[in-house]
Formats: structure tokens, sequence, C-alpha cells
């Protein structure tokens, strides 16, 4: 059913129809109101979860690891400094093999401290082997869930999934969103059966110490079903679209435009949204542009890039995040490995900074980076930069 | 079910290992219908190195500092799926894993009420990763961290009072004991497991390695620690204290001179009577001398 | 799919600890036993068995050879002997 509200609380009524067993979390902005409303629904009966309120992210993710351990369906919701304390659990519950869902309202990582949203949060743990999905929408909010979970639960791939929304742009924008009915969210997504479980009725031990000898095999496991993700994603995607006539593709990137480019943004989350609309603008002057999204950043898919950008002369990727001391964006790095020893036509995948901590990002700044798009790479560009806060100097 | 062994032999602790005797004590005592969440550490080591495991239970290892938190999400799950009457949920961890890094966890836990019985083993030292010094570790202990020098005579500040933190939260039952005396071990965890909502029982455990004894005085060594006030066996219900063992207290030299980390303080008086004053001090705050008629 | 580290508990048999003994072994006589059940108690290992008195014995297959049981026998009925070194082939 269409509903007009924001992003956070979208969130919660998929959640709700999704049926947790149990929902811990700690409050951080811009997260809160995905967890209040669902502590609303518990306490108007609506949800039956157990709600678990912790005294840090840290237990948060603890909680929800022994909760799906015990053998039931789960939820988590964190940003920024939250999901950075909860980074060892993360880590965890991947090498672990439990399906927990997590939403990831974007929000930037201190120092210096900073509520507003980009990406470096999530990004910052793309090696934790955790699935991560990107959404432009509040729309793509509510179905990634729903495909999270079904493609957690799966099992042969039993793996966590991060859903990636960007904060207060999503969560606190408010969008019409289709929220589905209960009887299709069951037809879509069956009740967890876990693969395994605590019970005393079949004991066994989970965590144990890999020495040397196994450890290696463990890690190895879990890259492998990386490469299992990017086969289920496109299959989970038409049985999505099967149900709810929603269509994701492969749910691994999406095209738009792309074909006949001269020149595309590769991009990803909601600033999609804005290059869609300077895409539009361009094309109805006769500009040839396009735009890659990204919607699986992890695991990425190399060979749907590939294909989709070999015959673009000129590639721009515009990140929301930066790996301090590389020589590009954690986004553009890895468009730039997608190309390694390959034969294209692309002759130019520049990698730009823009929205850090929040600055807005304008239908202005995406021209200009189609703009900048010359004929020599761009290693690293921060656009919309103050110079005059960089003329000073501390001390003075 | 078929009567298979909770705690099973072959696992790697050391030869006559304190925690092992009261982790066993434990998990015999509270039956096959558990599940143990267990903190990084000695027990989790020597019980679980794949494809190996001791116990005989549902078992699940996290991270160090974790085990109440994960111990909070099993007992939502089985609330969740009906199942929490039926089945105890034991956390348990070492002294490091409760009183330094996992302090949070468990402060949480005890918060929300969780129905958990949570079990510290206090070897007094992070034993696991070569006896550094802890919350726990006892005034004048020589670790690792806290090493005796002509400049230190060993740990510089007084134990943690873990139970009294516990305590502090409001908890129906918390209680202290040893692995000197294991059917007070089974006796108390029993008592816990039949109380609803957060348990805290603290077992002081030696540690041959750490503590430099030899592996056959391992129970003598804890009952030592008893006998003299140092480590006094309490039992708490709903705030008050309502049990405890009473003692004709042995002189501390008695318990200090079996032990390789406090043979230092045989040398120095001074030292000496501040440890007996430890001992003295608790003595008086619990009333544990046997009345003489 | 190998997967998380899991295991079944009755997929696991145990090191073989009894070969960390150097020194000295328990050797129950099994004489003056009054079925006390102190060693079966106390023992880290948990490879002491019996049930009636004089039945009790251990499995020096895990055996480490602390000495608690010899130690805490009430009848002095366990006595730590030497461990049998190296035969000279």
């Amino acid at each position: 059913m269409k509903q007009f509200f924001e992003g956070s609380h979208a969130v919660a009524e998929i959640i709700k129809l999704c049926k947790p067993g149990v929902i811990s979390a700690y409050p951080i902005t811009p997260q809160t109101h995905i967890v209040e409303d669902l502590a609303q629904m518990v306490a108007d009966g609506e949800l039956n979860s157990q709600f678990v309120n912790v005294e840090s992210e840290h237990s948060a993710a603890s909680v929800v690891l022994g909760g799906s351990a015990a053998g039931v369906r789960v939820y988590t919701a964190s940003s920024s400094q939250g999901l950075i304390l909860m980074a060892e659990v993360i880590f965890n519950i991947a090498g672990m093999r439990l399906p927990v869902v997590l939403t990831c309202a974007n929000r930037a990582l201190s120092a210096p401290i900073n509520i507003w949203n980009d990406q470096q949060d999530s990004v910052s743990l793309r090696d934790s082997g955790w699935v991560q999905l990107f959404a432009e929408n509040n729309q793509e909010v509510v179905d990634f869930h729903l495909i999270a979970y079904r493609l957690a639960e799966d099992k042969s791939i039993m793996l966590p999934v991060m859903v990636c929304m960007d904060g207060f742009i999503l969560t606190h924008g408010m969008e019409v969103v289709d929220i589905p009915q209960q009887e299709d969210v069951d037809k879509f997504l069956p009740p967890y059966k876990p693969l395994y479980k605590l019970d005393p009725a079949e004991p066994l031990s989970m965590g144990l110490l890999g020495d040397p000898g196994c450890y290696m095999e463990a890690r190895y496991a879990v890259q492998e079903t990386h490469k299992d993700v990017l086969k289920l994603l496109p299959k989970a995607s038409a049985e999505f679209t099967a149900v709810f006539g929603r269509d994701y593709k492969d749910c691994l990137v999406e095209e738009y435009l792309t074909k006949d480019s001269e020149r595309v943004i590769v991009a990803m989350g909601s600033v999609c949204g804005t290059v869609k609309k300077a895409v539009d603008n361009l094309r109805a002057k006769g500009k040839k542009v396009g735009l890659l999204k990204i919607i699986s950043f992890r695991p990425f898919p190399y060979a749907r890039v590939y294909e989709a950008l070999k015959n673009v002369p000129k590639v721009a990727v515009l990140d929301k995040s930066v790996s301090l001391g590389a020589q590009a964006a954690p986004l553009a790095l890895e468009v730039k490995a997608a190309f390694c020893g390959k034969k294209c036509a692309t002759k130019n995948i520049s990698s730009f900074v823009a929205g850090l901590g929040g600055r807005d990002i304008t239908l202005d700044s995406i021209k200009e980076i189609f703009k900048k798009l010359t004929a020599k790479e761009a290693n690293l560009e921060y656009i919309d930069l103050k110079p005059e806060l960089l003329k000073d100097e501390y001390g003075e | 079910m078929e009567n298979r062994l909770l705690y099973k032999p072959g696992h790697t602790a050391c030869a006559g290992c304190g925690q092992s005797i009261a982790a066993r004590m434990v998990i015999e005592a509270a039956g096959p219908n558990t599940i143990i969440v267990n903190n990084t550490g000695c027990l989790e080591v020597f019980t679980t190195r794949f494809p190996e495991s001791a116990w005989g239970v549902p078992w699940i290892h996290s991270l160090f500092e974790n085990c109440a938190a994960v111990a909070s999400g099993v007992e939502a799950a089985l609330r969740y799926l009906g199942k929490k009457d039926s089945i105890n949920v034991i956390a348990q961890a070492g002294d490091g894993g409760t009183a330094d890094i996992g302090l949070q966890a468990l402060s949480g836990m005890l918060e929300r009420g969780h129905d958990i019985l949570y079990v510290c083993y206090d070897n007094e030292a992070y034993m696991n990763t070569g006896i550094q010094r802890s919350g726990l570790t006892p005034y004048d202990t020589n670790t690792t961290t806290s090493p005796v020098g002509s400049k230190s005579s060993g740990n510089i500040r007084p134990k943690k009072p873990m139970p009294e933190i516990a305590m502090a939260h409001g908890i129906p039952y918390v209680a202290t004991s040893s692995a000197g005396y294991p059917q007070d071990i089974q006796r108390k965890v029993k008592k816990a497991l039949s109380i609803k909502g957060p348990k805290y029982i603290q077992i002081h455990v030696p540690c041959p390695l750490g503590w430099r004894h030899e592996t056959n005085l391992t129970l003598e060594v804890a009952k030592l620690a008893v006998e003299t006030g140092l480590y006094p066996l309490i039992e708490y219900e709903n705030g008050t204290l309502a049990a405890k063992r009473q003692i004709v207290p042995k002189p501390v030299e008695e318990y200090l001179k079996v032990q390789g980390r406090f043979k230092h303080l045989l040398k120095s008086p001074e030292e000496l009577k501040k440890i007996q004053e430890i001992a003295d001090n608790n003595i008086k705050k619990y009333g544990l001398r046997v009345e003489t008629q | 799919m190998f997967g998380p580290l899991i295991v079944k508990p009755q997929k696991s048999k145990g090191d073989n600890t009894g070969a960390w003994r150097v020194q000295s072994k328990p050797s129950f006589l099994q004489k003056n036993c009054i079925a006390c059940n102190m060693c079966l108690l106390i023992c880290p290992e948990h490879c002491i068995s019996g049930k009636e008195k004089n039945s009790y014995h251990t499995d020096y297959h895990y055996c480490k050879g602390c000495g608690l049981c010899a130690k805490i026998c009430p009848k002095a009925d366990i006595v730590m002997v030497d461990e049998p070194q190296q035969e000279k082939k």
C-alpha cells in the first residue's frame, strides 16, 4: 500500500512485516527513528519481538549475534561511531556465518565529529565479509531489506547483510513508498529455519578456536560464498519481481542510459537520484552522459561493471567516502580494479570525492564533474572545497 | 537423551587447573538443559580448539568482553520461542573478561534483569595471555605487568569489589565460591538457577602456572585463601548477606608462602602486615570468625 | 560449504593428554577405598570413574598426572608412582 512518511518509518514498517524475534539497538543519530518506531510497535502489540535496550552498540550487535545463534531472526541498526564501535562484533558475526540484517544509516565518522551523511561508516567495514547493499531511495530501502533477509538466510549463503541508506537524506526524507502486504512478504520470505542453532536437544559448540590448521579455509569459504551471492542476488531479485512487481534486474547495478554514453558517473546511494536528474538535463541538451549505479558494493560486481562501461571512453567515480592515504577513493579503486588488465575503450577512470560530512551535492556539482572528465585521469579530486578554510593555519 | 558427558576429558588445560574443576562443577550442577556463552580466555581456548570441543551442552563463544550481551540475546531468543523456562542460560568469563573489559556488558545485562547466571572464574590475572594484572588481581601480587622489582612489591591496587558491584545492580542473588569447595560451587549454582532474574557467582580458581604452585596443591591453595579470610565465601540474597562460610582464621602467611607469586612478601614484614589487614577487614566486614563459646 | 567453526560434541574425542605425563601418574590401589567419590569430583580432566568401593580408576589416555586425586583421597588409596620412562630399544 502506498504511504507517505519518512524513510526511518518505512524501515520500521518493513521490519515489522519480516517479524524478527529479537531486536536490539543503541541510539545514534540518524538511526534513532527506526528503532523508536519499532519500540512503539512492540509497545502497541503490533510486533511480537523481544526488544532489548542495550548499553552500547557493541552489545547491540552481540545481542543479535546471540539471538541469531539461538535460531531466531534478528535485526539491528546503527550508524557512524556506533557501527565502528560494533566493528569487532561485525567481523565476528560474518565469521560465525550468522544471518543478521543491519540497517546502516550512513553518517560521517569522527573526528571531526559530524552527524550528517556520508558513506565512510559502512565502506570502512567492506572487508568484514558482510554483504553490503546501497539504496538510492526509500522504496529501495524497503525492498532491499526483504531481499537482505531472503539472501542472508539462504542455506547456501548464511552471511549477514547490511542495507545502507544515506542518513538524514533517506532516513528523515519523506517519500511515497509502497509498503507490501503481510501475505506477500510471507510469500517471498518464509520463516527462518536455521542451519545450526543453540539447542539442548542437539548440542553443538559455536565459535571455536581456529588455529593455523583451519583458519584459512574458514576465510576462504566466506570469499567463495560472496561469489555465490553474486549469483543469488539476481535470482532473489527475480523472485522479488514475481511477488511485488518492482524490477531490480540483477540487483547488482543499475544502468541508466549508459549504453551509448561517452561519459558516465559511477556512484552509490541517494546521490544517484541527483545524478539521474543531471543526466536527464544534459541529455536534453544532446550530451551523451549516463549513470552506473552500484547496488551491491560487497560483493563487488566486477564483471558487470566492466560489461557496462567497457565502451565508455570517460568514467568518473563519485565517492562519498575516502581511503585516506590511497590514490583513489574506495569505489573508484574497485572500478579501476574491474578494468585491470582488460582490453576496453575506456581511457579515463577518474576518482571524485564529494558530499563528505553531509556537504550537499548539487546538480551543478554533478555537471561540474562531467565537465572535468578531460583526457587526463583525475587521481583523486575533492569537489566543492572551500579554499578560504584551507588557508587558515592552526595557531594564528 | 542419552546420558552424555557434559564436560569431557581430552581438553588442553594445564595439569591441576582450578578453573577446569570449577567449570565442570558449574555445568554438572546446571545439567544438560543449559546453554553456555563463554568469553575468550583459558576456559574457552582449552576446551574448544577446532575440531575438538569438551562441551556436551550447546555452547557459544563470540569475543572477549561480550558474553553477557550475547547471553542476553540468547535469553531474548528463548523468551521469544517460549522456551526460557525450561532452559538455563549461563554466561561465563574470567576475571579480566568480567571486571575489566567485560564490565559494561555485564552491567547492562544485570540492569536489564535477564534471567541469566553469570559466572566469573577468578584466577586473579589475565592468565591466558601470560599472567598479566587485571582489576581482580589482589594487592602486592607479582604479575608480568605488575612485576616485583627494586621499586615495586607487585600490584599497587586492591581487588575490585565485583560481588558488591553486581549487588549494587539490585539483583536477587550474588555469591562467591571456591574451587577448593567443589560441592559448594554445585550448591550455589543450583540455588542460583532456581531463582529468576540475573545472578552473579564469582569462583576463586587457583592457577598452578600463574600462581606458581605445584599442580597437586590447587585445592589446598584455594582452601587456604578462604581460611585466611582473604577470599570470603558469602551469599547475598536480594541485597542482604544471607550466608557466609565461617572460619577459624589462619595467618595470611600460610596462604602466601605456598605460591611463587607472593614469595617476595615473605621477606617484607611491612607488606605482610598490609595483607593481614585486608584479611582482617574481610573477617570483620562479613563476620567470618567462628564464635567460640 | 566449510562454514563457521561449529562442532557436535559426539564428533570430538579430545586430545591424548595422557601423553603429557613426564614424572608421575596416579595408581589406584583399590584396597581401602570408601567410594567417597572425591577423586571423581575434583579431577580437572573428568577422567576418573567408579561407583562401588574399590572400583575407582583413571583413564590414562587423558590423565595428566596432576596429583590432585592422590592429595584428596581420605584413605590414601591413591598414590603417585613414577611415570614409566621411554623403554630402551
